[in-house]
């Protein structure tokens, strides 16, 4: 088994509000490993802590976010421990991200050439007819019609989709090893969604290059990712295989998931989620899941679940199947 | 056969674009909305499905009267909508109401719930103050929140909570249509789940109707008895919900299909057909407005728009390949 | 169904929420006002003596008390007359912040109404307010003050007017792009489609969300109608003597100023400053903590 690309272990990372007197845990023990060309799903609701997981990775948290405790290895290498300077080496050149809106991702000021030549430029030293050439090449890489004549213009004259696209291309410019894709298709119009994801796959298996997806939306999980993490409250409360979580889901949350979501053609009634997001200043004792859970146990409001091994890779962060994997014990030695 | 609730007649909306420092000289017209029409019965959830541009927010101004239709008709119990004036445009304000899809503007920021749902009360009835109240804590337990929160400020709540509020809202006078624009895009999965479950549930006990604007062809499916597709200000294809996700007659509801996210990673959907970008409502393509993406398209698609029939009973479409 | 509980509010608050909301106010401007403004409410209370006459048994330019020739009698010295400057100044602040704050309240006044009249009616009223307010803007502000209480005749009642035309502008303008955004707000439409009246959504809908903005524009410009004020009582067009008025001190103090009695403009000089830029400071902490982006950082 090769060493991981990634490898983030008991990640924390907090937020100091209102001048430090409120902490907002954000991200409370966050681990994953992610291999070369590999697709992970990060799958969450709002506040879940999956965006500032990302932003903890590549070290561009808002100033009254902190990381606190855990680590994270690219290829080996601390990046928690890294300079400032280190890590603008980095950004773009071996961790690139594709964030939601494309427009606020472009700057209107600059044309699409600058915009995409910058990695290109910067990380790779590139210049004159070569840093063209590399440009043309990358905009045809993400399917822009007629590169050598958008390659002038600016971002204002294209759609949202088309924006995205050069996103993605400014991603690529200088060839990294994982993108981070941050909810990037829930700003664009469903076919063009389509578009784009057919896109990320071709170029992933093109380039080999991993990809954290980062989304709410379950279809997107399903079409894109080899492995999923489902977070709550700063948690990964499950993490395996995308078919072994589609089809046999051992956290209720993650079953609340699935059951939400609505399936083309059924009129099934939908599982509605009782409750709402916990209070990330003061989150409640034991599960962090167990108020709004269908099949929470005493020891849930108590005492915070242990990860349990559901099968190879899978891991599940909940009491029911350590209870579940005691009875059959029990019965087997009986 | 029951007359229907709501009824539009080949409504067109055009705006203009015009140039011009002082007095706008009208240059050109976006042509909006092409000629559309649909019914919507009572207790019935008619889904409109389109993406940007497609006219469906124009569609949905055109019935809550914020925009006259360019010609065309709509008729509410029979009446026509933009002819109503006085008291008439009351009652109709009083029987269709609207539900946005950002739950952080919806609610005016610097008044109390109460008041907020209070307000289609205060305009249309004069019901005493604690009436009032009352209705207002008999809607919010309809959608399923304390009635003890009327005291409350909108920013003390959460998005789904919000929408909610905006639901109690709609309900508050006796309304018959409530008109909701993309309510749950903007909320998470879980709550999308709750409010879309309470919806049906009003409709059920309410019998309430509903048009539900959106783009997520599962959601859509889900809570609609109906759906109508459009395409760059038309509709291209109606029929009943299940139905159209079973057996797809227009090649744009195929795309949208297909397009759509799988529901597991097992459902391997083909690659989609669909190229290029939607055009501008300022110059759609002539004929058929969808020939230059389609992947089936004739000759005689550029030429001649296509005439809307009934290939099987309720379900209609309008394409040169039926 | 599924219910939800009510999120926790405390609507009355406790003594200790007294105490947290007091601390949370800015500590050098208030520091600063509130003397100023208890001396403008009890000036015949405090004042040791009446502004407008001499006081009994003191000589003309006494200077302040820790100078030589000075008394405590008269703390801060006296002028040019033999009046006690101290109290000129007390009840100077009177007339500095009345006016002041009249001003500014006739100024947002008519400026906010114009503005959501321009921004909410739009077309007609939005070209002829804006159009007005272009014009207004084109004469000059101190000048045109001038004129007019040249033509009406200076007595405090009439410069609080002319000093609310003047500065009304600068209202109407920011108002009118503030309600612009406003009305295509959900909540606005909303009400709109409800049936709701004009008058309805102006007066339920746009005002309250205007007043944010009103009040912090008018903390920021009631430094300037003070300016004004003193400006013209400077220039002899504004409160009319005896009626002490800090402008009018400074005015009449001009030329001694040389002969060495620095205190008739320096101290009537510092109050108009220490005035304006509390209010100027206090008027920025209002904009940080109403603007809800801002307030956590």
């Amino acid at each position: 088994m090769n060493a991981p690309l990634l490898e983030v272990r008991q990640l924390q990372t907090h937020y100091f509000t209102f001048g430090g007197s409120r902490i907002v845990k954000a991200v409370e023990g966050v681990s994953f490993a992610l291999q070369e060309g590999e697709t992970l799903g990060l799958v969450g609701e709002s506040g879940c802590g999956k965006t500032t997981t990302c932003l903890s990775i590549v070290g561009l948290l808002p100033p009254a976010a902190r990381v606190v405790g855990g680590e994270i290895r690219l290829n080996g290498a601390d990046l928690a421990k890294k300079s400032k300077r280190e890590m603008r080496r980095l950004r773009g050149r071996a961790i690139a991200m594709i964030l939601q809106d494309p427009m606020a991702s472009l700057n209107p000021l600059f044309s699409i050439y600058t915009q995409v030549a910058e990695p290109a430029y910067y990380h790779l030293g590139m210049r004159g007819r070569s840093l063209r050439r590399r440009v043309e090449e990358l905009l045809r890489a993400v399917r822009i019609p007629s590169p050598a004549a958008r390659m002038r213009g600016y971002p204002h004259q294209m759609s949202g989709g088309m924006r995205q696209r050069i996103v993605g291309a400014i991603a690529l410019a200088a060839g990294p090893k994982l993108i981070i894709a941050d909810e990037p298709t829930t700003n664009l119009d469903v076919t063009i969604q389509a578009q784009y994801l057919d896109l990320l796959k071709d170029i992933q298996e093109e380039t080999g290059v991993a990809l954290i997806f980062v989304t709410h939306n379950l279809g997107i999980v399903a079409r894109m990712c080899n492995r999923m993490a489902v977070m709550y409250a700063g948690r990964i409360v499950e993490m395996g295989a995308v078919r072994d979580l589609f089809d046999a889901p051992k956290h209720p949350y993650t079953k609340a998931l699935l059951g939400s979501m609505a399936k083309l053609g059924s009129k099934e009634p939908l599982y509605a989620i009782p409750g709402q997001a916990p209070d990330l200043v003061r989150p409640p004792p034991g599960c962090a899941f167990h108020p709004r859970c269908a099949e929470a146990m005493p020891r849930c409001a108590t005492q915070d679940p242990e990860v349990f091994q559901s099968g190879p890779g899978w891991t599940t962060r909940c009491w029911l199947p350590h209870l579940a994997a005691t009875v059959i014990h029990d019965r087997a030695t009986a | 056969m029951t007359a229907p609730l709501l009824e539009l007649d080949e409504v067109r909306k055009y705006f203009p674009v015009g140039t011009g420092a002082f007095f706008q000289r009208k240059t050109a017209w976006v042509k909006a909305v092409e000629g559309i029409s649909f019914v919507i019965a009572t207790a019935e959830t008619l889904g409109l499905i389109g993406e940007s541009g497609c006219g469906k927010t124009t569609t949905a101004k055109l019935i809550l009267r914020q925009e006259q239709p360019t010609s065309g008709t709509i008729r509410f119990n029979g009446e026509d909508v933009c002819a109503l004036k006085g008291q008439a445009l009351m009652r109709y304000r009083r029987e269709v109401q609207v539900v946005f899809q950002d739950p952080f503007g919806s609610l005016s920021p610097r008044m109390r719930i109460g008041s907020i749902i209070a307000e289609p009360l205060e305009i249309h009835t004069n019901l005493s103050r604690s009436a009032m109240r009352e209705r207002v804590a008999e809607v919010l337990e309809l959608v399923g929140l304390q009635p003890d929160v009327a005291n409350l400020f909108p920013h003390e709540f959460s998005g789904g909570q919000r929408q909610r509020i905006a639901i109690a809202r709609a309900l508050a006078t006796d309304t018959r249509l409530i008109v909701l624009d993309e309510p749950v895009s903007a909320l998470d999965v879980s709550i999308r789940a709750q409010i879309i479950t309470q919806l049906e549930h009003l409709q059920r006990t309410l019998g309430v109707s509903y048009l539900f604007i959106g783009h997520d062809l599962a959601t859509v499916a889900h809570i609609s008895h109906r759906i109508a597709v459009m395409y760059l200000g038309q509709i291209v294809e109606t029929a009943e919900s299940t139905e159209l996700c079973a057996r797809p007659l227009h090649p744009y509801t195929q795309a949208l299909l297909v397009a759509a996210l799988p529901a597991h990673p097992d459902d391997k959907r083909e690659r989609l057909a669909l190229s290029g970008e939607i055009p501008s409502a300022l110059a759609p393509p002539s004929g058929c407005r969808f020939h230059p993406r389609c992947p089936r398209a004739m000759p005689r698609c550029a030429e001649e728009a296509p005439v809307r029939r009934e290939v099987t009973p309720g379900h209609a479409v309008s394409c040169h390949l039926y | 169904m599924s219910t939800t509980t009510a999120p926790q509010s405390i609507s009355v608050k406790a003594p200790n929420q007294v105490w947290r909301w007091l601390r949370e106010l800015p500590l050098l401007p208030i520091l600063i006002l509130v003397p100023f403004v208890l001396a403008a409410a009890l000036a015949p209370l405090i004042a040791p003596y009446d502004p407008t006459e001499p006081v009994p048994g003191a000589k003309i330019f006494e200077p302040p008390f820790w100078m030589e020739g000075g008394t405590t009698a008269t703390l801060l010295g006296t002028d040019f007359q033999g009046r006690d400057l101290l109290s000129r100044l007390i009840f100077g602040a009177r007339v500095s912040l009345i006016v002041g704050l009249m001003g500014t309240v006739v100024a947002g006044g008519l400026g906010t109404a114009l503005g959501i009249l321009s921004g909410y009616l739009g077309r007609w009223w939005d070209q002829c307010i804006m159009r007005l307010t272009d014009a207004w803007l084109a004469l000059p502000a101190l000048v045109f003050a001038i004129f007019l209480a040249t033509v009406v005749g200076p007595n405090m009642w009439n410069i609080v007017l002319i000093l609310g035309l003047v500065y009304w502008t600068r209202y109407a303008r920011v108002i009118r792009g503030e309600v612009l955004s406003l009305r295509e707000r959900e909540f606005v439409q909303l009400a709109e489609i409800a049936g709701a009246s004009r008058q309805r959504v102006i007066f339920r809908h746009i005002l309250p969300n205007v007043l944010n903005t009103t009040m912090v524009l008018a903390s920021l410009t009631i430094g300037v109608v003070i300016i004004a004020e003193a400006s013209l009582s400077f220039l002899g067009v504004g409160v009319p003597p005896p009626e002490p008025a800090w402008g009018l001190m400074l005015s009449e103090a001009r030329s001694t100023l040389m002969a060495g009695k620095w205190w008739l403009t320096v101290f009537p000089g510092a109050c108009i400053v220490l005035v304006v830029l509390a209010t100027q400071l206090f008027g920025d902490w209002l904009r940080i903590r109403l603007d809800p982006q801002l307030r956590n950082l």
